[in-house]
């Protein structure tokens, strides 16, 4: 096996038992990038092999100096566009900010610095995390690494990807109507969303404020859990991050489910699921009710207002967060302006891509006067009532098993020119975002054409160890996930 | 209730957008598109409910008053698309004559 193919947990353990150093992996994991990066595209910006080999190099000296113990020390990340690393472009897939060189490292980065994370590059993204597919980034459209002829899925596709492709081993991502979640699904990896207010969105480019986390993403699940908990913490730079102490997220990895209680909600599997999908959960959640979970049916039933609660909300918060882009402290300024107000006006309208624009249209237009009542304060009404709706589910269980997303990868091209369809895709995501719950995607086999499913595994606010208990003791009885072929 | 050209361009000016003739077009019939999906709120019953603007109910944290960190106005400035000493500078606000 070679280095980059090895999971989280295996290059853990090989690197405190010296079986090879973070240099040899490093190497291994750029040499990969090389070869698979034509293909897949996952990357916007790749760090210089030579000071990605010699950071690597300096945590084997630390380790062998006794001075490199956390679990991500000397191990490679990949980091979303749309998060700040000093010194290194940060473009969130726009021409707005192409260019653009942060003068801080966000607080989540930071933290990987600190725990001796190697960031080996910047992963591709939907503009701005606007989008399910990876094709409104203004560079390049992520591929599948399942298949060169669909899409990653988004807004994390390039994080999913690279991951995927044995790129990296992990990668951040952000997760504000499912962006983490969906990408690992299509992909075949696990990606896991914390709680709102886990991890700080100190230098996370504000798309959605009330939603927006960053999340991560692993072909382990321990790999997911590990790096979410050298992120998470409160942070006095980010005044929404909660103030409960961060527990152990990777906890052990025994398999016995007994005493867990799991509900799985009617209204996923309804109308629209495929039912290649369908079948796959339902094989999940068997497994699970034979490690010992008891198993039962709940509702959501306000599911399937959702999408549209989630719409104007992100839209409305959007239409606000991107104000900022004006053409005068930062990012693209056009050079067709005579006054001020028209350079707001080209500046903003050269530099955004046309999912961006359409959001910050719905935005403008739903807080606009006339309008608030019938559309964000409704929305946020909703919203209260979906969260009630979990609320009650988690009075009878600790988890929630369901589909990630209704279909696998759709092809490139499909749905890009139908925004409907496009925000359709995300149903069985969003209402955990607007109910600030955690949740992840496990892989959970591949579908009749030979495609990733994943299941989505939704908790209580603070109660990631359950839910990472759950995915871990379903994926060590489901056996290894199989990389994509022909890569 | 449908959106026409005219609305789209008053959002537009509030948005701070410019869009072409054709765009403007292409515009309002997608919006219309996403207006309906959004119109399904109204089967909800809301009544009484109060809305959430925050999941976690945490408000008003506070620091001390102390200085802290701040970034080198050098720095700041790095990205700017144009700079005059330490300040930002734009067009003319108001008109020369």
């Amino acid at each position: 096996m070679k280095l980059y193919e090895l999971t989280f947990s295996q290059i853990r353990a090989g690197l405190v038992e010296g079986d090879f150093s973070s240099r040899e992996l490093s190497e291994s994991v750029l040499d990969r990038i090389e070869r698979v990066e034509p293909a897949v595209s996952a990357f916007v910006t790749v760090r210089d092999r030579g000071e990605i080999l010699a950071e690597a190099a300096a945590t084997d000296a630390r380790r062998a100096a006794g001075r490199c113990r956390g679990a991500l020390c000397g191990v490679p990340v990949a980091v979303k566009d749309n998060i700040s690393t000093r010194g290194l472009a940060t473009t969130c897939g726009s021409r707005m900010l192409e260019g653009y060189v942060p003068p801080y490292d966000a607080t989540a980065v930071s933290r990987l610095r600190d725990a001796g994370a190697i960031i080996v590059g910047k992963t591709n993204m939907d503009e701005f995390a606007m989008g399910s597919s990876n094709e409104n980034s203004a560079f390049r459209s992520t591929r599948n690494p399942w298949d060169a002829g669909r899409v990653p899925g988004g807004s994390s596709g390039g994080s999913a990807a690279a991951v995927a492709a044995g790129e990296v081993p992990l990668a951040l991502g952000s997760d504000t109507g499912g962006s983490v979640r969906q990408p690992a699904g299509f992909c075949g990896v696990v990606g896991a969303k914390p709680t709102y207010g886990r991890v700080s969105r100190y230098g996370l480019v504000a798309f959605a404020s009330s939603l927006d986390q960053i999340g991560t993403m692993s072909r382990d699940v321990e790999g997911a859990a590990a790096l979410l908990e050298a992120i998470a913490g409160e942070d006095p730079r980010d005044s929404t991050t909660a103030a409960e102490p961060v527990p152990s997220f990777v906890g052990d990895a025994g398999i016995d489910l007994t005493g867990v209680a799991v509900g799985v909600p009617d209204e996923y599997f309804s109308d629209g699921l495929d039912p290649s999908v369908a079948e796959k959960v339902r094989d999940a959640v068997e497994i699970i009710r034979s490690l010992g979970a008891k198993v039962q049916t709940v509702s959501i039933p306000n599911l399937r207002f959702g999408i549209a609660a989630y719409y104007l909300v992100a839209d409305a918060e959007a239409s606000a967060n991107l104000a900022r882009y004006d053409g005068v402290k930062y990012g693209h300024r056009s050079d067709h302006a005579e006054d001020l107000d028209g350079l707001y006006r080209m500046s903003r309208s050269e530099g955004f891509g046309a999912e961006v624009k359409r959001r910050i249209m719905l935005g403008t237009y739903a807080l606009s006067a006339g309008y608030y009542d019938q559309y964000y304060l409704k929305a946020q009404k909703v919203r209260t009532l979906l969260a009630r709706d979990f609320e009650k589910a988690f009075e009878s269980v600790d988890v929630l098993l369901a589909p990630t997303s209704p279909t696998t990868a759709f092809a490139l091209g499909e749905r890009v020119h139908d925004p409907v369809s496009m925000y359709l895709s995300d149903v069985y995501t969003v209402p955990v975002n607007l109910a600030g719950l955690p949740a992840l995607s496990v892989p959970c086999g591949l579908s009749a054409s030979g495609l990733p499913v994943g299941l989505q595994v939704v908790v209580d606010k603070f109660r990631e160890p359950v839910m990472f208990r759950v995915a871990r003791a379903y994926e060590r009885a489901a056996g290894a996930f199989p990389a994509p072929p022909g890569l | 209730m449908a959106v026409e050209r005219g609305d789209v361009e008053h959002v537009a000016t509030l948005a701070r957008l410019a869009f072409t003739e054709e765009e403007l077009v292409a515009f309002t019939s997608e919006m219309n598109g996403i207006l309906a999906l959004f119109e399904e709120l109204r089967e909800v019953d809301t009544d009484g409910v109060e809305p959430v603007f925050r999941v976690l109910r945490r408000r008003n944290v506070f620091r001390g008053d102390e200085p802290g960190e701040m970034l080198p106005p050098d720095e700041a400035l790095a990205n700017a698309p144009d700079r005059h000493e330490d300040t930002f500078r734009v067009p003319a606000v108001l008109p020369n004559d």
